[in-house]
């Protein structure tokens, strides 16, 4: 929201320095974004008088002598057209700075020092100046849009600087509004704050206007979408003569980047910015059957906007209409078929509220948007309609452009427009606050709020003015008080009157940290993904059709299709981040990430999806293998204090031979493997992953078990190691199940080297065990050990027909 | 016999004192000392000595073999030491060769700030509750005073994946799911993922929030500060103070801004706070009754203030991370860069 120093001060008698006002406006809740200076950029420019003028010979240019007032008299050459005698024009001293324009005199190319120069062999000290030069335009100063000279005023003073003449010394606020201060998204509206954050009065608007007695007879306005437009005002203005509007409010427009068209266009640009209310002029001659209809616009229906751009309507959009045809899309563009033109000589001008949500959809499905739009998207209240109408009708004729006839008509569901009373209790203001603020401070800063309070004991009485729909209850008022009684009044307290609480993170917070840092520990570092991805990642684990994975939630309104489903596997943006270390040349590492999944019950979602906790490890490089990551998956089991087992499997994205699921306890908790050498290619991969999933929502029933310690065996424990030759069929697993059966001594069994080689035989492999036995009632004797041997060799025999390697 | 003696003690002692290496020693000793070493055999000869002569012979034999065991002491440890000295000087390294990195991994910037954040606030009593990442338009929205038609909606682009589920857009939606569960006294922090459509250089489609929710008897704005106050200087550093300053959020009312002090110039104005002295670090207020009367809680007995923070704007302040993007690559030469 740009407001202008120069128009706020028509309001408010502005006496501190813009940079003040800034701050000012800062702790009162609007912040300035940006604090423009409008001339910045020009310095050293005055007022110059040419006193002699000569052609120089076989040249455009000028040899000039120019008076600068105190600053001297310079020679100054000149290529302008219509440098003269006598005549004043800004002169850029040396070492002044103005603008750069490009061979075409328009177009700024930068900022540039002035220099003593020397042209065709004349010294020149200094330069005439355009209004381009100088930053300004046709709208923000008359006879500066002139591809020459600009001409200063007769009674400028000589040697002055030309900023304050100009314009120049102009400062405009870039103001941030909070959804809740639509009213604010206007200078008048920014001009009440100014005039309360500085204690000073807010002048009223001029709003009178001499009405005549001329009627348009039988005209009449019928409403007919009123849930969609709460009020309608049209007032018919005759006797119209279009043309330029004067120069004040040209630049006043200008200066808040609207150009200028003709002066009942402008009229209503004027008070969109100035009262924050859009309004639209209809050239009266082009509505036909003496009425404005304002209903939802048929399907199919056609119009045709201002900007000569073609819409096909919905039952949805809102359109203006007259008695046959719609001539506006409400709040939003007016139609090319009824367009204030040069010959127009009748205006009906529009002030209405239409429904914020209406015109908001409507210019985002239509893909149309105005100013006006924009404005009613951010809220427009019913009491403005009725201002900006009063407003409109001041300025026509102040500006002498039309006749007010006596034809007003004005249509509402009868809402009030006048100020709304409300009685709040002071000791709950002061409650919100914690801070008791004096009454009489309350007082003076509601006074300056225009909500003319009364203070009766406890009781605060005020009256709301219809521009402030945001007010409701006591902690509004508590806001109100405090934005201006400063928050710096507002004490440091810790809670004096609320109960201690345990507070803490619970079991499966505790134990999700436990995982994560076990893994750490591990050489994993932790990656966070989006919890969307794209459906080609589907395709990417090549999932059959009937994969549940398939079953994804989709984004109604996604950035792109990348990221347009809720992810049901946290894998394939494993594998994407895996690939992208190895195009930065990183060739090995470890990454975890601990995230949800998203399983639908229902498609499209009728309740809450299952949000599954999963957990995602990836590993790669050439010294990672399948048991490294598996060494993770022990890693978890470990952190749960569960046991882990495995059994092949198979995956469409893993390599056949080298996947297996994960068990704990019976329960199948997810899977590990290798990456299928086909997705490896398609992702570029130079190096060897590895990728398990683990589903937390499953292994979380064990968080928390009991750690319980396990006493030291009272007796020596034996060890015994054993080499077998077995078909490669058999597994570690099958060959240890047999050694623990056999014999309930077995307290461990590991595996501790695995042989291939031709003098074995073909199809067969050798495996190295070492076996604990630890004794639980007594010492064993060799005797004892040798029994349990023989019974383990025995059992192995006839289950799997493995032998003892000779 | 006494010749005889000497001439092996000399020879034993010349022998041992130029045996070079243990095992040569060994030898050595051996030779003279062993089953069928030299002076053994003169023991074992002593039966053909005169019995007269044998007290003084053998006194003269353990003599020579005193003599002789206690140069094999003295040379055994000058060998022994030899031998040490030897290995020290075979192992020596380069120490400035690089080390061997042990296996390492650490938590993601974001899990790490936000452990800080829930120990904070657990030791003042906080519980932490996670909400869940997808939510109903009225959790997200209707529920915390914004209805379909409230300007606020702008203010945030949501993801919706059917007319009433959505992409929470904001960890407040907790808050509702709290209240409606428990009763005050309630003090929580609900950080999470949130989602709005956003994705440019500065804004991440997916980012980190962090709610925190107070509901008890007599909380005030002043007790909103003194939290935020405690906090910050907690997470940024003692000397760091807090601003107010008013804003809008529709749940909260009064609403603010809470900027703090810059902890890189200490107020002075630098590249990091653009010159103000202050950085906006969340937003706050006072929980709207709008809200509270929602979840069926008196606020003629209770009322309470809500924050907000964002987690990787306070990691990327924190840690100097000058792209948001980097968070969520897993590029590991970022994820290897923190370890707080």
């Amino acid at each position: 929201m740009l407001a202008p120093l120069s128009w706020l001060k028509e309001y408010v008698d502005i006496d501190v320095t813009p940079k003040e006002l800034e701050e000012k406006l800062f702790s009162c809740g609007f912040e300035v974004e940006e604090l423009i200076e409008v001339g910045k950029d020009i310095s050293g420019v005055v007022v110059g008088l040419v006193k002699e003028c000569e052609s120089i010979p076989e040249t455009h240019l000028s040899l000039c002598q120019v008076d600068a007032g105190a600053h001297g008299t310079f020679q100054i050459c000149c290529g302008a057209d219509n440098v003269c005698e006598g005549k004043k024009f800004p002169v850029a001293l040396v070492g002044a700075t103005v603008y750069a324009t490009a061979k075409d005199h328009v177009t700024i190319e930068g900022v540039m020092t002035i220099k003593k120069g020397k042209l065709r062999g004349y010294e020149s000290h200094g330069m005439l100046c355009s209004g381009t030069e100088l930053g300004l335009n046709e709208d923000l100063y008359p006879g500066a849009g002139y591809n020459g000279l600009l001409v200063l005023p007769d009674d400028a003073p000589v040697g002055a600087d030309v900023k304050p003449i100009l314009g120049l010394d102009e400062w405009i606020f870039d103001i941030a509004i909070t959804a809740n201060r639509p009213d604010c998204q206007s200078i008048y509206g920014i001009a009440r704050e100014v005039a309360a954050v500085l204690n000073k009065p807010c002048k009223a608007l001029a709003l009178d206007y001499t009405q005549t007695d001329v009627k348009k007879e039988g005209f009449i306005v019928n409403v007919e979408a009123q849930d969609l437009c709460p009020r309608y005002i049209a007032h018919y203005v005759y006797d119209v003569k279009i043309e330029q509007s004067p120069a004040w409010m040209r630049r006043r427009l200008a200066l808040v980047g609207i150009g200028s068209i003709s002066n009942v266009v402008d009229i209503t640009n004027y008070i969109l910015k100035e009262l924050g209310q859009p309004m639209h002029a209809f050239d009266d001659s082009f509505l036909k059957g003496n009425a404005i209809n304002v209903r939802r616009a048929n399907d199919g229906e056609k119009i045709v906007t201002l900007d000569e751009k073609e819409f096909e309507l919905t039952n949805s959009n809102l359109v203006i209409c007259d008695g046959e045809r719609p001539v506006a899309l409400a709040g939003i563009m007016g139609g090319l078929n009824s367009e204030i033109l040069d010959t127009t000589t009748e205006v009906m001008f529009e002030a209405a509220k239409f429904m914020r949500d209406n015109i908001r959809k409507s210019s985002r499905a239509l893909g149309q948007a105005s100013d006006s739009s924009a404005m009613y998207a951010k809220g427009v209240y019913e009491y403005t309609t009725v201002i900006a109408m009063k407003r409109a009708l001041h300025l026509i004729e102040e500006l002498g452009c039309g006749k007010v006839s006596a034809t007003h008509v004005e249509v509402s569901t009868g809402n009030s427009v006048e100020p709304k009373e409300m009685k709040v209790s002071i000791a709950k203001v002061n409650g919100v606050l914690g801070i008791e603020v004096p009454n009489e401070e309350i007082e003076r800063i509601l006074t300056s709020l225009n909500f003319a309070p009364v203070i009766n004991g406890d009781e605060l009485t005020i009256q709301i003015p219809a521009y402030r729909e945001d007010m409701d209850s006591y902690p509004d008022v508590a806001e109100e008080v405090i934005r201006m009684y400063g928050y710096d009044h507002v004490i440091p307290t810790f809670m004096p009157t609320a109960e201690v609480t345990l507070g803490g993170l619970n079991l499966k917070q505790k134990s999700e940290l436990k995982i994560k840092h076990a893994l750490c520990a591990a050489g994993v570092y932790e990656g966070i993904h989006y919890s969307f991805f794209s459906p080609s990642d589907l395709d990417l684990l090549r999932l059959p059709e009937d994969a549940p994975e398939r079953h994804a939630i989709k984004l109604i309104n996604p950035i792109n299709i990348d990221l347009s489903l809720m992810r049901t596997t946290l894998v394939p943006q494993m594998l994407h981040a895996i690939a992208r270390n190895q195009k930065k040349g990183i060739l090995e590492g470890r990454i975890f990430e601990l995230g949800n999944k998203f399983i639908p019950k229902e498609l499209p979602l009728t309740e809450y999806p299952d949000e599954r906790e999963t957990l995602c490890v990836g590993v790669f490089g050439q010294n990672e293998s399948f048991y490294t990551l598996k060494g993770l998956a022990e890693v978890v089991a470990k952190a749960l204090g569960v046991t882990f087992t495995y059994e092949a499997a198979e995956k469409t994205f893993l390599h056949p031979y080298q996947t297996a699921e994960v068990f704990c306890e019976g329960a199948r908790v997810g899977y590990l493997g290798k990456l299928s050498y086909e997705i490896a290619d398609e992702l570029d991969m130079r190096t060897q992953a590895f990728v398990m999933e683990l589903d937390i929502r499953v292994l979380s029933q064990w968080y928390g078990k009991a750690q319980v310690f396990q006493p030291l065996p009272k007796f020596a424990e034996e060890k015994r190691d054993f080499a077998f030759v077995v078909d490669k069929g058999i597994t570690c697993a099958q060959i240890e199940d047999g050694i623990k059966e056999a014999c309930k001594y077995v307290t461990d069994v590991q595996l501790f080297d695995v042989y291939e080689g031709i003098q074995l035989g073909p199809n067969k492999k050798s495996m190295a065990f070492s076996v604990v036995f630890t004794p639980a009632e007594e010492e064993f004797n060799s005797e004892l050990v040798e029994g349990f041997v023989k019974k383990i060799l025995k059992n192995l025999e006839r289950k799997l027909q493995i032998t003892l390697r000779s | 016999m006494k010749e005889k003696l000497q001439k092996i003690r000399e020879r034993a002692i010349a022998e041992i004192e130029n045996s070079e290496g243990l095992e040569k020693l060994g030898e050595v000793r051996n030779a003279i000392l062993g089953k069928k070493g030299e002076l053994t055999a003169v023991l074992k000869g002593m039966k053909d000595v005169p019995a007269e002569d044998r007290p003084k012979v053998g006194q003269w034999v353990n003599e020579t073999r005193e003599a002789i065991e206690q140069i094999l002491v003295k040379q055994t440890k000058k060998l022994e030491e030899e031998a040490l000295r030897l290995r020290y000087e075979a192992e020596k390294i380069d120490v400035t060769m690089p080390a061997v990195k042990p296996a390492k991994g650490n938590l993601h910037p974001i899990t790490q700030v936000r452990n800080q954040l829930t120990d904070i606030f657990a030791s003042m009593g906080f519980e932490i509750y996670e909400g869940t990442e997808i939510e109903t338009d009225y959790y997200n929205f209707t529920a915390l005073n914004t209805p379909q038609d409230h300007p606020a909606r702008d203010m945030q682009d949501t993801f919706y994946l059917s007319p009433e589920y959505l992409l929470r857009t904001q960890t407040s939606a907790g808050q509702i799911h709290v209240m409606e569960a428990k009763k005050p006294p309630i003090k929580i922090i609900s950080p999470g993922k949130v989602f709005r459509s956003d994705d440019d250089a500065t804004h991440s489609p997916m980012f980190t929030q962090m709610e925190g929710l107070v509901v008890d008897k007599g909380i005030t704005l002043c007790d909103l500060k003194g939290m935020l106050d405690e906090f910050v200087k907690k997470i940024f550093g003692k000397t760091v103070t807090t601003r107010l300053r008013p804003s809008y959020f529709p749940f909260t009312e009064p609403s603010v801004e809470v900027d703090v002090s810059c902890f890189q110039c200490g107020g002075k104005g630098c590249k990091l706070c653009k010159g103000t002295g202050w950085i906006e670090v969340l937003g706050a207020g006072v929980v709207n009754n709008k809200v509270l009367e929602g979840c069926n809680i008196d606020t003629n007995e209770y009322s309470g203030f809500a924050f907000g923070i964002g987690i990787e704007r306070i990691a990327m302040l924190k840690y100097g991370i000058n792209n948001i993007k980097h968070l969520f690559e897993s590029d590991l030469r970022v994820l290897n860069q923190i370890d707080d």
